[in-house]
């Protein structure tokens, strides 16, 4: 009992609070840089230490600084308590999602239940509190447009995402998410992406839409809705609405490795254990890390979508072809299988 | 059993835990002098012009309505899924009409106009 808590520990340490917060707060920084980049600007540089500037890296401790010292005002709201906790609303469904993402084989992975996937959709369900109650309880024009848009967005798009699922797990037969890693095996022919590229690029599109980013950043936009849901939030509670915005990024990519890029799996690589564990733990730490900077590059690349074209996406494009696909794979397995 | 949902459990008490040590720290550390420009809402400067608790158009309530629906479907399907090689082609045909029924009150939807946004 005690080793079990003592191994379950350790294991969130060492993936979320380690791998995990370490990528989400390394993204705060990288958003700002690859932007800069993409738009032939300099970028952060101003913060320093005795003159070091370290190509911005040190905006990390001096935002983390300010969140916490600068004011935290509460609005007059009818809803104050809402108000304040709708940050951590936000906050742990982002996070609690890597309970099921296998980032190693064997037992490398949180909580093998065998309910997985439903754990992942449960969780994005609850995620859409953290936004919609937080522009609610802000009392504010702005932020009640912003938060009313997050969750018809949110839930819209949810919906592709869990059918877009449904094809994955008719060609895998499982919603262990460690089970599907392991059929997906180490032939890349095999992967996700191949057998269902289709699943791939809605699946994509989705959780973009899901983590309300650009180009699906109309909750938040700021030319129209200042800040959106989170226009009346400052300091800390401010900051933990990024910082799970950050996380939610790392978790829809570790979600999509899973599914479509093998998981941990290496190339070719079929034995496990010593040495070439440390090597597919660093396969999917490295695949989540090219996704993170997919979803950046997508961001920084497209403009962003009226509100209009965003639920036609979502009802009239994106959920038929997710019904298409799940019909095409069930017709196609009939024939391989006979 | 235990093995698999204890470490949910205590991954569930890290977060929460790690999200209030947030809030109380900011809470600690910040200064709190809070007046009556502060604390009214947002609008660029002016005085707030109405009540926040406004009007909200009723196709929001249409969307939350459509969702309920279509993820009430993906919870049958997933189940479907899995067992899929084993119920072989009636059971596939099964899920096939289950889908047209549904097909058809979405075409209905789309053709009254819920799906419209200006």
């Amino acid at each position: 009992m005690t080793t079990l808590i003592l191994y379950a520990l350790l294991k969130i340490a060492g993936f979320v609070l380690g791998y995990v917060m370490l990528t989400a707060t390394l993204l705060t920084w990288i958003e700002r840089k690859q932007s800069a980049l993409a738009q032939d600007r300099i970028g952060p540089a101003r913060a320093s230490i005795m003159g070091l500037r370290l190509g911005g890296l040190l905006h990390i401790p001096a935002d983390a600084i300010k969140s916490f010292t600068k004011e935290d005002f509460i609005p007059d709201t009818p809803n104050p308590w809402l108000f304040k906790f709708a940050p951590v609303i936000a906050f742990i469904p982002a996070f609690v999602m890597f309970a099921v993402i296998p980032f190693g084989p064997g037992d490398l992975i949180i909580s093998s239940a065998s309910f997985g996937v439903l754990f992942i959709l449960a969780v994005t369900g609850i995620s859409v509190y953290g936004a919609t109650l937080a522009g609610w309880a802000s009392n504010s024009s702005l932020s009640l447009l912003g938060g009313l848009r997050a969750a018809a967005q949110m839930i819209s798009y949810e919906v592709t995402m869990g059918l877009s699922l449904v094809g994955i797990f008719m060609v895998y037969e499982d919603v262990n998410l460690q089970n599907v890693v392991i059929r997906q095996g180490s032939n890349v022919l095999n992967w996700g992406i191949v057998t269902q590229p289709l699943a791939f690029f809605l699946f994509l599109a989705a959780v973009i839409a899901e983590t309300k980013r650009g180009p699906f950043d109309v909750a938040e936009g700021e030319s129209e809705l200042v800040a959106g849901y989170f226009t009346e939030y400052s300091a800390m509670r401010f900051a933990m609405f990024m910082l799970g915005e950050f996380i939610a990024i790392v978790g829809v990519s570790a979600v999509l490795v899973t599914f479509f890029l093998g998981g941990w799996q290496v190339p070719g690589l079929e034995e496990t254990g010593g040495w070439y564990t440390v090597l597919q733990v660093s396969a999917f730490a490295l695949k989540t890390w090219f996704l993170c900077w997919l979803q950046l590059m997508i961001r920084w690349t497209l403009p962003r979508f009226r509100y209009d074209q965003i639920m036609h996406l979502g009802w009239r494009i994106l959920l038929p072809l997710s019904l298409l696909n799940v019909l095409v794979t069930g017709i196609v397995l009939a024939i391989i299988h006979g | 059993m235990l093995a698999n949902y204890l470490p949910i459990l205590l991954f569930l008490i890290v977060s929460i835990g790690l999200g209030f040590t947030l809030l109380v720290a900011g809470k600690l550390l910040s200064p709190s002098k809070p007046s009556a420009q502060k604390n009214s809402p947002y609008e660029c400067g002016f005085e707030a012009f109405e009540d926040a608790r406004m009007k909200f158009d009723v196709r929001y309530y249409l969307v939350a309505i459509l969702f309920i629906l279509f993820d009430l479907e993906i919870a049958f399907l997933f189940p479907w899924a899995i067992v899929l090689d084993d119920i072989g082609v009636f059971g596939f045909l099964a899920m096939v009409v289950f889908l047209l029924v549904l097909v058809v009150g979405f075409i209905y939807e789309w053709m009254r106009g819920a799906l419209e946004w200006e």
